[in-house]
Parts: structure tokens; sequence; C-alpha cells
């Protein structure tokens, strides 16, 4: 069954999970006085790894490569900059609601456009529309150009005049974070597994095939490429609470770049491995951010053998143990078995058409 | 018996090649109809504008009384024609069963309709085993479809089109690349078959074809050369001359691979 996985997936994700729920208990023992930072850093990257999910929805499930997803991550913090009172936290109960309405509208008319193109051609023109909000934010006095906007009240989460939780408080923000993760990777996973996922499946596979079966593929893509927005949207929503502002930096194509990176490190199509893909690529970037200023060539060198050695991304590692009958070189190994299996099918067809030949003459 | 489908004047050009050329064409209620030609005569190409796959640039096509020249693929699935494909067109990461219940839930609704199949999903596996019974795949069901041979996938190929529901099949070789004994297989499944659904046959082992066919259509460079009952296609002077070149010899012996036999007179269009 598809995106059906070993139990030590599971396993790995609830210790994972445990782990960062028990972060107060072994934070502060680990790094000492820094440990509000790291915490800080656990919170960035459980938003990117929001924001590497919505975009697995596209890539690795849907099979369309987007270059220009940042425009709805952007596009969330921007909501909730613009939409925030001067003077006055917003409250969370209609700023999440309206995050996502207003990214889902916008996808739902980007997407109309972009989900007639394929391949290269959609690479192109979501690159496009990223590229167009960034510059017209950047551009316009309204969003504060290039500085960007600040958002001097993070939202709030009351009921009536009771606050619920203290989101400005770094340890509650980051559980905030971490429950809308886990909710929304709960959702995503039963949607691969509904049937509505295993048409996507089957459109990632061959979308001809589907329409001559009777599906209305572009429906489906619409509908999955509006829901990876509203994801990306939200996960933008809380890098701007994080952050404070919303700056055009946050929907260039340099950051549709990163979270692809992230996707493409974790693994694609399997939902749980980009959430590994967010964390090992911002702690990659940490660790090499200190190791030297070129720090960029470390992280290309990287992501370069990564995808030789785990074609499937980190995932791909947890999926196929190595030395469970892949070698070390899984994907050379998996390349010429391939070969072979072709060659054969080829000899055995190649033999059934004589064998056809020498009975009917 | 009624006409199930029809065409009239169907043209289809790619740039200034007529693939398919003002082709008048009928469909009786459940016969096998085979269209024969050589390659290139634009087979795939009618039977792609017929399953709406491409536009025609003329012409019309009424199925069961209604013109569907235009429709979208999905839209003519929908309506009952199922088709295959001349390459091997599954699944290959779903088990068979799975390929077929993916075919068997398109009448649940559109998007929304995909969410509430779960409580019909019991009528979806049995449309779904019930394809596969007939084309002896459940021994199969839960095998990956990427690890079947190829006469296999060939047949799960027409099971997918069964779990549609058609009334109208229309199959593009669906014997291609096969061995005697698959294509055997196929031949009795198709004859089986007959009895229920009105098929529409592209294919090229002759001996299968004339065992088969009720009535038979010949295409040449995009046109109707002729059209009638498997006798009186045995029997045309001018079918034998494209096929199997001048022939002086009066039995007829028309069991070779046309693929085998390249010479083809052109027919002035």
């Amino acid at each position: 069954m598809l995106h059906r996985y070993p139990k030590r997936v599971t396993f790995l994700l609830l210790a994972g999970l445990a782990l960062l729920i028990a972060y107060p208990a072994w934070g502060p023992a680990l790094f000492g006085e820094s440990s509000a930072f790291f915490m800080e850093k656990l919170t960035l990257m459980l938003i990117f790894a929001l924001f590497a999910v919505s975009l697995d929805l596209l890539v690795g499930i849907l099979g369309l490569v987007s270059l220009g997803h940042a425009l709805f991550f952007g596009l969330g913090a921007y909501t909730l900059a613009m939409a925030s009172p001067d003077f006055s936290p917003a409250s969370l109960w209609w700023m999440l609601p309206l995050v996502m309405l207003v990214t889902g509208a916008v996808a739902a008319i980007v997407g109309v456009l972009v989900l007639r193109t394929k391949g290269i051609f959609f690479i192109m023109t979501t690159l496009a529309f990223g590229q167009m909000l960034f510059y017209t934010v950047s551009t316009s006095s309204m969003t504060g150009g290039t500085d960007g906007v600040f958002i001097m009240f993070r939202p709030s989460l009351a009921m009536g005049e009771t606050p619920l939780v203290d989101l400005d408080n770094p340890l509650t923000f980051f559980y905030f974070c971490l429950a809308l993760l886990v909710a929304v990777y709960l959702i995503l996973r039963a949607l691969t597994r509904s049937h509505f996922g295993q048409v996507l499946d089957g459109i990632h596979d061959n979308e001809h095939r589907m329409q001559a079966l009777g599906y209305a593929t572009t429906g489906y893509k619409l509908i999955a490429f509006v829901v990876s927005a509203m994801i990306a949207g939200v996960a933008g929503m809380l890098a701007a609470m994080q952050y404070g502002f919303a700056n055009p930096a946050q929907l260039g194509w340099h950051h549709s770049g990163e979270v692809l990176m992230m996707v493409i490190l974790g693994g694609m199509g399997t939902i749980f491995g980009p959430i590994l893909g967010a964390f090992a690529y911002e702690l990659l970037l940490y660790f090499y951010e200190h190791l030297t200023n070129h720090w960029p060539i470390l992280m290309g060198m990287t992501i370069i053998v990564a995808v030789l050695v785990l074609p499937r991304g980190i995932a791909g590692l947890l999926l196929d143990p190595p030395g469970r009958k892949t070698s070390l070189f899984g994907p050379w190994s998996a390349a010429r078995d391939a070969q072979q299996a072709e060659r054969v099918a080829s000899a055995s067809q190649a033999s059934a058409g004589k064998s056809a030949g020498e009975v009917s003459s | 018996m009624s006409s199930m489908l029809s065409t009239r004047g169907l043209t289809r050009s790619f740039g200034g090649l007529l693939a398919v050329n003002d082709v008048d064409f009928q469909v009786e209620r459940g016969e096998i109809h085979a269209i024969l030609g050589p390659n290139g005569a634009g087979k795939s190409t009618l039977i792609n504008l017929l399953s709406g796959e491409i536009p025609p640039t003329r012409g019309e096509i009424v199925y069961r009384g209604s013109a569907i020249q235009g429709k979208k693929a999905h839209q003519v699935a929908r309506l009952g024609i199922g088709r295959s494909h001349q390459k091997t067109n599954i699944f290959p990461r779903l088990t068979c069963l799975q390929n077929c219940q993916l075919a068997a839930r398109i009448h649940h609704g559109g998007v929304i309709g995909s969410w509430r199949s779960r409580k019909r999903a019991k009528e979806v596996d049995e449309r779904a085993l019930a394809a596969l019974d007939t084309c002896g795949l459940v021994p199969r069901a839960h095998t990956l479809s990427s690890g079947m041979s190829y006469g296999e996938q060939r047949q799960l190929q027409i099971a997918m089109v069964l779990a549609t529901q058609p009334q109208l099949m229309l199959l593009d070789e669906p014997m291609a690349g096969m061995g005697r004994e698959e294509t055997d297989q196929v031949a009795d499944l198709l004859k089986r078959l007959s009895s229920d659904y009105t098929i529409v046959l592209i294919e090229h082992d002759m001996d299968s074809v004339f065992r088969l066919a009720d009535r038979i259509t010949v295409m040449v460079d995009g046109c109707v050369l002729e059209s009638g009952s498997t006798d009186s296609i045995r029997a045309s002077d001018s079918v034998r001359d494209v096929y199997l070149g001048r022939h002086d010899s009066g039995q007829d012996d028309a069991s070779d691979d046309i693929d085998d036999r390249p010479q083809r007179r052109e027919v002035a269009p």
C-alpha cells in the first residue's frame, strides 16, 4: 500500500516528537545559557518543516516541481503583517482563517493558470508568479518596500477575555508550532492514504491515463495546489510571528529553492521525509555557517552528495536501510538492476514475438 | 440493431498531414468491430478521436444518439466509452486490485465524491474484483502490477477498462507483443466480453481479427477503404491488394502479420 510505512518510521517520528516535547528538560542542561536561542532555532525548524511538508504535497505526491512556493509562505506572512492592528494584538481565531482564505484564494487563481502546464513550464510559471509578487511587494510603499512590515504585537489566542495560551512566551509558541505541525502531518497522512490521495498518485504516474479512465484531473490538482498553498501560508504566518516582521525575502525564489532542497534532502513524496529534511537542512546550515563564510559551497556539495547517495532522501534511508539487499551505492546498483530487468523483459518480449511469428507464418 | 456509435466526416489533421480523413464509421450495438490498416493508416488517431483524447478538426461523433465531439477524455469515459492504450498503461506502484479500484471509482462523483466513496468501498471492491475475475487475474489481485508479466499487464489493462463499467470498449492492440498462448487467452476473453459489451478493436494479429470480429473496417492513409462483414472483407480484392500485394492464388491467406508486409499501394484520396 502506498504511503504506508514500516513501524520503525512511526517509532522514530514519535521518538522525535517526545524529544521535542521534552526540550525544557534537556535543552538547558545541554546548551546552558544559549538554550533559549536553540529553542527559537527549533521553532524555526518546525515552521520550515511545515513549509516543506506543504511543498511535498506538490512535488512529491503530485509530481509537480514548483519554484514559486515561497509566494504562499510570504503571502501568509504579509497577510498577518498587513492585517494586524498597530496598537493591539490581533486574534488568531480570525487571523488563521484569514491567512488560509487569502493564500487559498490566490492559489486558486494562480493554480488555474499554472496547472495547465507541466514539467519545466510548471517550474517557470510558478517561478514567474512568485517573482511577480516579490517585485510588487519589494517596490510598493504600502508593504514597506525592501524593509518589509513590522508586526508590533504577536496575535493572541484567547477565549473571550481570558487568554488560552500565551503565544508571546517562546516555549508556548514552540509547542504551538509543534502542535500545528503534528496536526498538518496527520491530515496529510490521512489525505495521501485516501482515495483522493490515490488519485493524486495516479496523476503523478500517468495523468493521461487517469483522464482516459474518467478522472477530471485538473480539479484534483487544483485542490491539492490550494491545500498545499494554505499550509505554506500558515507556515509563513508562523514565521512572521516568530521574526516579528514580514520581509520580501520570505517570498523570493531563493526561499522557494531552499525549501525544495529540504524536500529533496528529506525524501520526496513521503510527507514525513521533508520534516526530517527541514531539520537536517537547518542543522547543516547552522553548522556550516559557523564553520566558514563560504558555507553555500559546503551546503551545495552536501546536497549533491545526498542526492547521489540517497536518491530517496533521508526517508529512503529509513525505508530501505543500507545493508538490506541494497549496497551503500544504492542508486548505482538500483540502476544496474533496472537495466538488467529491462534486458530480460526485452529478451522475453522478442522471443515471444518470434514464437508468435513462427506460429502464424 | 441500433447504432452504438457513428461518425460523419470525421477529420483530424496534424499540420499538413490528414491523419484521419473524412471518416464515416459505424459501430453497432453488441458487435466486435475491428479496425485494420497498415502502420500510419490513422487507426490509433481514430480511437483517440473517439475517446476524446484529441479533438477532431472537423466532423461529428454520435454516441447513443448524442453528439460527443469536443468532449474531454474524462467526460467521454464517464459516458461509458472505455479505452485501453497501445502502450501498456497501468499504475506500477499499485497492486492489480488497486488499479481496478481506481478505475471502478470514477462513477463516484467528482473530487468531492472521492471523499464519500469510503461508504461505497464495498461496491467498488466488488466491481474491481469482478473485472479481475473476468480477466482471470484474481490470483494476482494483491501483486504489485509492476511485478507482473507483460501479458498479465496487458490483461490488467482490459480489466481496468471493464471496471469503469463501459458500454463500448475501444481496445488499441490488446494483444500486441504477446506470445501465441497469451494471444489466444486474450482472444477468448474478448469473445466472452462480446456478449455484454460492444468492442472496437485495433489489432494486427490477423488470425484473431478474423476469428473474433463481426465486422471489419479497413483504413488506409486516413481514409476508410472498405467496411463490412468479415467475409466480405476477406473476399475484397482492394483489401487484399493493400495488405498482401498482388496475390493471384484464389485462396485467401490473411494470417500473415501485416507489419511484415511493408509494401502497400497508395490510395488516391
